[in-house]
């Protein structure tokens, strides 16, 4: 019982120091920013423990945070050799072949008015479709290895891509244009220094919602069969050999590679669109 | 989706367009790739086939066994199990498990996609409805708060980026293990995982949408906070609010089917999908697939328009 006091008393604690520091002098600063949530899931995590220490919850429910920590630390080789074969391969190949292949596409098409009237209401519905449901059908055409999961990524950010590259392209003035025109500017010099810039904020919130797609597509594609690697198959096994703490584990590489691989792309827009409005520190 | 009806006629011609090119394509694909197909089922009805072990026909490349043998290639589009179905195929599939069926009086039998589409349903609007209520929580409670607004906001973008479907079979175990019975409850779990952020996201947006000269003038008439709260923010929420539910139930539809696909679930359409992959019947994978993107089209559509009259009514223009 003293666990799950200790737990609480954690908890409120924390909760307090971040009301105190929120509505401190500091609160503007980088640490401050940095340390609330920090502290606060510090404390969650903390919590989860208290409550199965206290309750005596059996590790195949639900394993205390140091139960995974220690699984973790002891079975890296597994997890590394699982990223390697989902994330590196999987996701990241699909990602960079759906990306390239919906920003090509996007060019074209934007070239032709009526090609963009009639793509872009398509492209919108399908981006809000159920795309992760052909998982079974191109993991029947390209076979159990990672050019499945690649090709079920590609499918899945392909749209979102498409459909915000699009948008963007079309968000110049008429006022910018006629300026390039006045510098007898032709459609590739317009293109490449006036319209792609101005698209760039788009295209990286399609960037954003792609890196998760791909993440998604790449281990559902392994629960319709893989090689016996992968973060997908060692997640549906694991279920089902009653290993959950290596299930976790799992779980902690994904999140962690998800909000890595969020986080680069994030921290590359930051850097490559800071004159957006919405990157400009309010002065 | 914004445009009136005049942009929407303007458009009509080119999405069909688009559409008939994309069916054409789709067509045009049938041939190669169920060239092998078609023959491996020639072959076994003793037709001539070059070459004519099923061997030597995995090594050439599709183009050449079409050029060899074009009298097999019609076969293609007709195949019981298809690599790739014809349009036509799907629409026939789809006819036949759910219009026919409720023709017959069948509807809900388990071999109906109505069912299974009913069982999706039901499951999606749960997680809406928890989703959307879990995310207006959080935004009003970040607008109010912020302690709140600080120590959430980047667990709640955190989350989005763990990928949800490893988390899937886990909240499945744990659900069953605490004693939830059915599948019902994980899945509207896992999908209202997905459908909260959208709706937090887009209502705090909308929450503090209200200019601060109007928040001042709620002040100059002493409203309390709740005042301000129902006659100047919910209000001047409301275009973000149903932007972010058009996300919100696309999302929910997606995490119920994540929630269906890897679990071994035998109801709903992600589990038609499972069950296609495992019988090898393509033609059930693609007709649940089509009655998934028509369910989420059904969907947005139905909030597009409550959108448009709520606004209407409220007097903003859509």
């Amino acid at each position: 019982m003293s666990w799950l006091i200790f737990a609480l008393v954690f908890w409120l604690g924390a909760w307090a120091l971040n009301a105190f520091l929120a509505s401190s002098a500091w609160r503007g600063s980088l640490l401050v920013r940095i340390a609330i949530p920090v502290l606060f899931g510090v404390s969650l995590i903390v919590l989860w423990e208290g409550i199965v220490r206290a309750f005596g919850v059996s590790p195949v429910i639900l394993p205390a945070p140091s139960t995974v920590a220690a699984t973790f630390a002891a079975s890296t080789d597994i997890l590394w050799e699982d990223f390697q074969q989902t994330v590196l391969k999987g996701a990241l190949s699909g990602f960079v072949i759906g990306v390239v292949a919906a920003f090509a596409t996007a060019i074209l098409i934007d070239r032709s008015a009526f090609l963009t009237r009639g793509l872009l209401p398509i492209g919108k519905f399908v981006a809000a479709l159920p795309i992760v449901g052909i998982a079974p059908i191109l993991v029947s055409w390209f076979g159990f290895d990672w050019h499945s999961k690649a090709a079920v990524v590609v499918v899945m950010v392909f749209f979102p891509i498409l459909v915000n590259t699009v948008q963007g392209l079309r968000e110049t003035d008429a006022m910018q244009r006629d300026l390039m025109h006045t510098y007898a500017a032709g459609y590739l010099d317009s293109l490449i220094k006036l319209r792609l810039p101005a698209a760039l904020p788009f295209v990286f919130n399609g960037l954003k919602i792609a890196t998760t797609l791909a993440l998604i597509g790449a281990i559902v594609a392994e629960y319709f069969g893989s090689p016996t690697r992968g973060m997908g198959f060692r997640i549906s096994t694991g279920v089902g050999s009653l290993s959950i703490d290596l299930v976790w584990a799992e779980i902690v590489v994904a999140a962690m590679a998800g909000t890595a691989f969020y986080g680069l792309v994030a921290f590359i827009e930051k850097r490559v669109t800071f004159w957006h409005p919405s990157h400009r520190t309010p002065t | 989706m914004q445009g009136g009806v005049a942009s929407d006629m303007r458009s009509f011609l080119p999405i069909m367009t688009v559409l008939g090119v994309i069916v054409l394509i789709w067509y045009a694909a049938v041939a190669p790739m169920n060239i092998r197909g078609a023959l491996d089922v020639a072959e076994r009805g003793g037709a001539d086939v070059v070459p004519p072990e099923s061997r030597a026909r995995f090594e050439q490349p599709v183009w050449r066994l079409m050029v060899d043998n074009p009298q097999h290639i019609a076969a293609g589009y007709a195949l019981d199990r298809p690599r790739l179905p014809t349009p036509q195929q799907v629409g026939q599939e789809l006819w036949k498990t759910t219009g026919e069926m409720a023709l017959k009086g069948r509807a809900m039998s388990k071999r109906s996609l109505l069912y299974h589409g009913w069982i999706t349903l039901q499951s999606t609007l749960w997680g809406f409805a928890l989703g959307t209520a879990l995310g207006m929580a959080g935004a009003i409670a970040i607008v109010y708060s912020r302690v709140v607004d600080m120590s959430l906001m980047p667990w709640a973008i955190i989350s989005q980026t763990v990928p949800i479907v490893a988390l899937a079979p886990m909240i499945i175990v744990l659900s069953s293990q605490v004693g939830i019975e059915g599948r019902g409850v994980p899945k509207a779990i896992i999908s209202a995982y997905l459908c909260y952020f959208p709706v937090l996201v887009g209502m705090v947006k909308g929450l503090r949408s209200p200019a601060s000269a109007q928040l001042d003038l709620l002040k100059t008439y002493s409203a309390s906070s709740l005042q301000g709260f129902l006659k100047l923010r919910l209000p001047a929420s409301m275009p973000y609010f149903f932007t972010s539910l058009k996300i919100g139930i696309a999302a929910a539809l997606v995490g119920t089917i994540v929630g269906e696909l890897p679990t071994g679930a035998i109801s709903g359409l992600g589990a038609r999908i499972l069950i296609g992959d495992q019988f090898g019947t393509p033609l059930a994978i693609w007709a649940a697939l089509f009655a998934a993107a028509i369910l989420a089209g059904a969907l947005v559509t139905l909030l597009d328009l409550m959108q448009r009259v709520t606004l209407r009514r409220m007097g903003m223009q859509a």
